[in-house]
């Protein structure tokens, strides 16, 4: 048998400590739905798990809560999953296509322009979140997935990524294209979005879990309890039960569960494709 | 396959460069010329002016019978092979040939067939469905040949394709790219600093120096009648001897001695080449060895001329030791040179 070192049990021990601190709270809140809201209230979180856990998803996902009766869990998801996706591809779409113009096109002005782009990372969404929303509330998007996705959908940290990467391209291959009739367009399709698929996987990834994590923007945007977002969401419900009833405990710690999931799936989906295209090495 | 005329072509660089002064030449059809000269000096310039990739300054160019000065590259009936070969990285070897063609709109069939044809010829047909970072360094480049001969194109234009592989391999691929470009009978401009592979592969070779053509010659032409001492010293391995003499009253003296008789006085440049000069005991010179480099076949002997450095190549069969050596010179073996303008005399 192999002889394990000394090192390898602490380094082992410390990671192990590591993710159990990170997962414990998970496990908190598994244990926390699985029991019924009295036992919860009655001894806060346990070590036995109980039997509730389809019952409270059912509630979590079909229930409604709120006044209009419109924020059920699973209306919620969805205008999350709207959110993150509509955020993730649009930045990805829109950073590609400014990066494109300011590497590959005589532009009077490209290196100017993009440096404007770049300044505008000094400029997050809560330093002009007044403005923005007066814009979006005269132009009557207030309420609409548009008005959720537009105002945020300019992005310096694609741009530049995808400038970066561009640059790195070889300038032959952009000659050989030329020589092969491939125009403009064909050359962003057929070449180059293929050559950045680690790229953009890569920026879904933290454009995703940025869309989805989005709270300040969604509460400014959404009075309509029908487009609320789980993240926005969640904090409704706990805060509405808070009266002479019972705090839906075991619900909200479903839904607390069903936020945490899509991100976690987004990462592990995006990081297989992520180490094929390392390890690939194509360019 | 088309005739390729170059007149008063120029490149200025936007920075005020200029890359390529005005140059003259034309291309027979189906010739193979190659551009060589040192780094710098203006060859890939030229070639992409050619290729449409790099804006002509001034000039005329004619591919066949049209001037193509602001014609769209695709659009021009050429095919180049780069030094990296630049295949897309994501496409198979299929693809990668056969993407110009698609760009063509040219039936997916017809296309299939072509690629299948030259993937045949440059024995590619075991790799079609692979990419290119599953080959390997002359595979790549035969993909890329691939896709230059697969187009069907009047004018090849290559740029250094074989500089990023090993000794061996460029001499084949070398073989292969000349006997291919025979059979196929295309136009054909070569870019390399290699005099080699110029020697080799070239039917004229175009040499230039700081933007500047400095001969245009067969290969023989140019190794045997260099128009200056800079082709003189840039072609051939160990290049030409080149000396400073001077002239008394027609004679040409090298260390007091009369070695040639040539017109007129004042200084002048020797040009001999290393063969010309024949070790011989009975040789009127006397030279003074004082390195042997061995190659094998042949030996380069380092000596002392008369104060002048000078080498001197000699097959294996000759002895050769350092110290004094009695050599001949074959008569109609010397050139002579303007000392200032370094042109031929
Ligand atoms: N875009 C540019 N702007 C300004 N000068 C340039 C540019 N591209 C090339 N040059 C200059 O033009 C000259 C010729 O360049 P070119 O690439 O044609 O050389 P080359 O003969 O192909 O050399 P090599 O054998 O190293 O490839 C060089 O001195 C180079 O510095
Ligand atoms: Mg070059």
């Amino acid at each position: 048998m192999k002889r394990i070192k000394f090192e390898t049990i602490v380094d082992h021990s410390i990671l192990i400590l590591g993710s159990l601190i990170m997962i414990l709270p998970v496990v908190m809140l598994l244990q926390m739905a699985s029991t019924t809201d009295l036992e919860t209230m009655r001894n806060g979180p346990g070590l036995v798990f109980g039997d509730q856990i389809p019952i409270n998803f059912e509630k979590a996902m079909f229930e409604a809560s709120g006044f209009s009766g419109e924020n059920t869990g699973l209306s919620m998801l969805y205008n999350s999953l709207i959110l993150g996706f509509g955020f993730a591809i649009g930045k990805i779409v829109i950073g590609m296509m400014a990066a494109y113009a300011i590497v590959y096109f005589r532009l009077k002005f490209a290196t100017m322009a993009f440096w404007i782009i770049f300044t505008t990372l000094l400029l997050p969404l809560e330093v002009r979140i007044l403005p923005s929303y007066e814009i979006v509330q005269k132009l009557g998007m207030l309420n609409t997935y548009q008005g959720l996705i537009i105002p945020l959908i300019a992005s310096a940290t694609a741009t530049f990524f995808f400038r970066q990467f561009f640059r790195s391209v070889p300038e032959e291959l952009i000659e050989a294209a030329r020589i092969d009739g491939a125009g403009p367009i064909k050359f962003f399709i057929d070449i180059l979005v293929p050559l950045s698929r680690t790229m953009i996987a890569a920026m879904f990834i933290i454009m995703f879990v940025y869309g989805w994590n989005q709270y300040l923007w969604p509460t400014m945007i959404t009075t309509d309890e029908g487009m609320f977002t789980l993240v926005r969401g969640i904090k409704q419900i706990t805060q509405t039960l808070e009266g002479t009833n019972l705090p839906e405990y075991g619900k909200s710690n479903i839904l607390q569960i069903i936020a945490i999931l899509p991100p976690v799936l987004i990462v592990i989906f995006f990081q297989s494709w992520f180490v094929k295209g390392l390890t690939e090495s194509d360019k | 396959m088309a005739q390729v005329t170059l007149n008063a072509l120029r490149k200025v660089y936007p920075n005020g460069f200029e890359a390529v002064k005005p140059a003259s030449f034309t291309i027979e059809e189906g010739e193979f010329v190659v551009l060589v000269g040192p780094s710098g000096c203006g060859k890939s310039t030229m070639l992409r002016m050619i290729a449409g990739l790099e804006e002509i300054t001034e000039g005329d160019l004619h591919i066949g019978d049209r001037v193509v000065n602001t014609v769209d590259p695709a659009d021009r009936d050429i095919a180049m092979v780069f030094q990296n070969y630049a295949l897309y990285p994501h496409m198979t070897v299929r693809k990668n040939i056969g993407y110009g063609l698609k760009n063509r709109k040219i039936a997916k069939d017809v296309i299939n067939q072509k690629v299948e044809e030259a993937a045949n010829l440059l024995n590619l047909n075991d790799y079609l469905d692979r990419k290119p970072s599953q080959l390997s360094g002359g595979q790549r480049q035969r993909v890329a040949m691939g896709r230059a001969i697969v187009r069907d194109p009047s004018l090849f234009l290559f740029d250094e394709p074989l500089s990023n592989l090993d000794a061996k391999l460029r001499n084949q691929m070398r073989i292969e790219i000349k006997a291919l470009q025979r059979r196929l009978g295309v136009t054909s401009v070569y870019v390399t600093h290699d005099q080699v592979e110029a020697m080799t592969m070239a039917d004229r070779i175009i040499v230039m120096n700081g933007g500047e053509i400095e001969q245009i010659g067969t290969p023989s032409e140019v190794y045997h009648s260099p128009a200056s001492t800079f082709v003189a010293s840039f072609m051939g391995a160990p290049p030409m001897n080149l000396l400073d003499v001077s002239r008394e009253n027609g004679a040409v003296m090298v260390g007091g001695q009369q070695v040639a008789e040539f017109t007129g006085s004042g200084s002048v440049t020797l040009g001999v080449r290393p063969e010309d000069i024949l070790p011989d005991a009975n040789g009127s010179f006397e030279i003074n060895v004082t390195l042997i480099e061995e190659l094998g076949a042949h030996r380069i002997l380092h000596a002392v001329w008369a104060g002048q450095p000078i080498m001197i190549s000699v097959t294996k069969d000759v002895a050769a030791e350092t110290g004094p050596l009695r050599v001949a010179i074959k008569p109609d073996a010397l050139k002579y040179f303007d000392p200032q303008t370094g042109r031929r005399l």
